[in-house]
């Protein structure tokens, strides 16, 4: 029986290229957004349809979510947001289709999207406030013996955040996607142990259910909380001092 | 002892972690559920305040899996 992880295999589609079907699915995470989003505001109207109510949602959601976070001067950053919180959700809503490749369960896929976030907030945050930004490790109201150790410690938590904004992605969507196939693997193994244990095959599959519907919940969450995330992030680079 | 044995107590003891970090998770939507029935006006603005904080509570019970993972798999 195949293994649980043999679903995060990479395989080479065209060589030459070096074009695999993670590289296939990015395109066509890329292509469902472009063609949804254009297809939904093809027809624009002053009361919206289904599919323009949707991706007034969308959008409205995640502007939301910019404007509570960074205020007003945020609103800058709604493209690269917009854009980040797209392709997470649709790359981990296509993974939740049997037989789909999941481009998010890939930790280099997240970290180039965290690296991309954090790279942002420092170019950005050097430009803006050149070295006021590193008033960023410096809080204020802290009594001066302590403050030694709080800057190291905020540095810290500064340089711990593309690893643990990549790998709170990368590990919910593997660790899922494990539990997934670990399920569908009890329902098989049951099946084949002869007719005493077949009739308990049935239990797996409602647990494999069930999972399922935590997957889509999960696959919605993580892609908010990377966007919520961002959303903090960037609001450092906007206001760096504490 | 087997040294491969430790591997996989460690990938184990990795797992407490998890256990502890869902411990913290359930904490932090358990009191903002208590709180929300108090004042269910003020629940929503707090809505993302609370993902936050099992965001930032859950990455560290996966910091945990990542070394069960690294524990397991090399």
């Amino acid at each position: 029986m195949a293994s649980p992880i043999e679903q995060f295999q990479i395989k080479p589609l065209i060589p030459v290229l070096n074009f695999t079907n993670s590289s296939l699915f990015m395109i066509g995470t890329v292509a469902v957004i472009v063609g949804g989003l254009m297809l939904a505001t093809s027809r624009r109207a002053v009361v919206p349809g289904r599919a323009q109510s949707v991706a007034e949602m969308l959008h409205d959601f995640v502007a939301g979510t910019l404007r509570d976070a960074t205020g007003q001067e945020g609103m800058k950053f709604f493209p690269l947001v917009f854009s980040l919180f797209m392709f997470v959700l649709t790359a981990n809503m296509l993974g939740m289709i049997p037989g789909f490749f999941t481009v998010t369960s890939h930790i280099i896929v997240t970290f180039a999207l965290a690296m991309l976030v954090i790279g942002t907030v420092v170019v950005y945050g050097f430009l803006k406030h050149g070295t006021h930004f590193l008033g960023l490790f410096v809080p204020s109201g802290v009594p001066a013996w302590l403050l030694p150790f709080i800057v190291v410690i905020e540095v810290i938590s500064f340089l711990s955040r593309p690893i643990s904004l990549s790998l709170r992605l990368f590990a919910n969507m593997l660790a899922g996607h494990i539990a997934l196939k670990v399920f569908g693997g009890f329902v098989v193994s049951l099946g084949a142990a002869g007719v005493g244990y077949a009739i308990l095959a049935p239990l797996p599959l409602l647990m494999a259910v069930a999972l399922t519907a935590l997957e889509f919940l999960v696959a919605f969450l993580q892609a908010y909380v990377f966007t919520v995330l961002t959303c903090i992030y960037l609001n450092d680079a906007l206001h760096p001092g504490h | 002892m087997d040294p491969v044995a430790f591997k996989f107590l460690g990938a184990g003891l990795a797992c407490i972690g998890m256990g502890l970090a869902a411990m913290g998770v359930g904490n932090i939507f358990g009191n903002f559920l208590s709180g929300a029935l108090r004042n269910p006006s003020a629940a929503d603005g707090q809505f993302a305040r609370a993902f936050i904080g099992a965001a930032l509570a859950e990455g560290l019970g996966i910091f945990c899996l990542v070394v069960a993972l690294v524990l397991l798999f090399t």
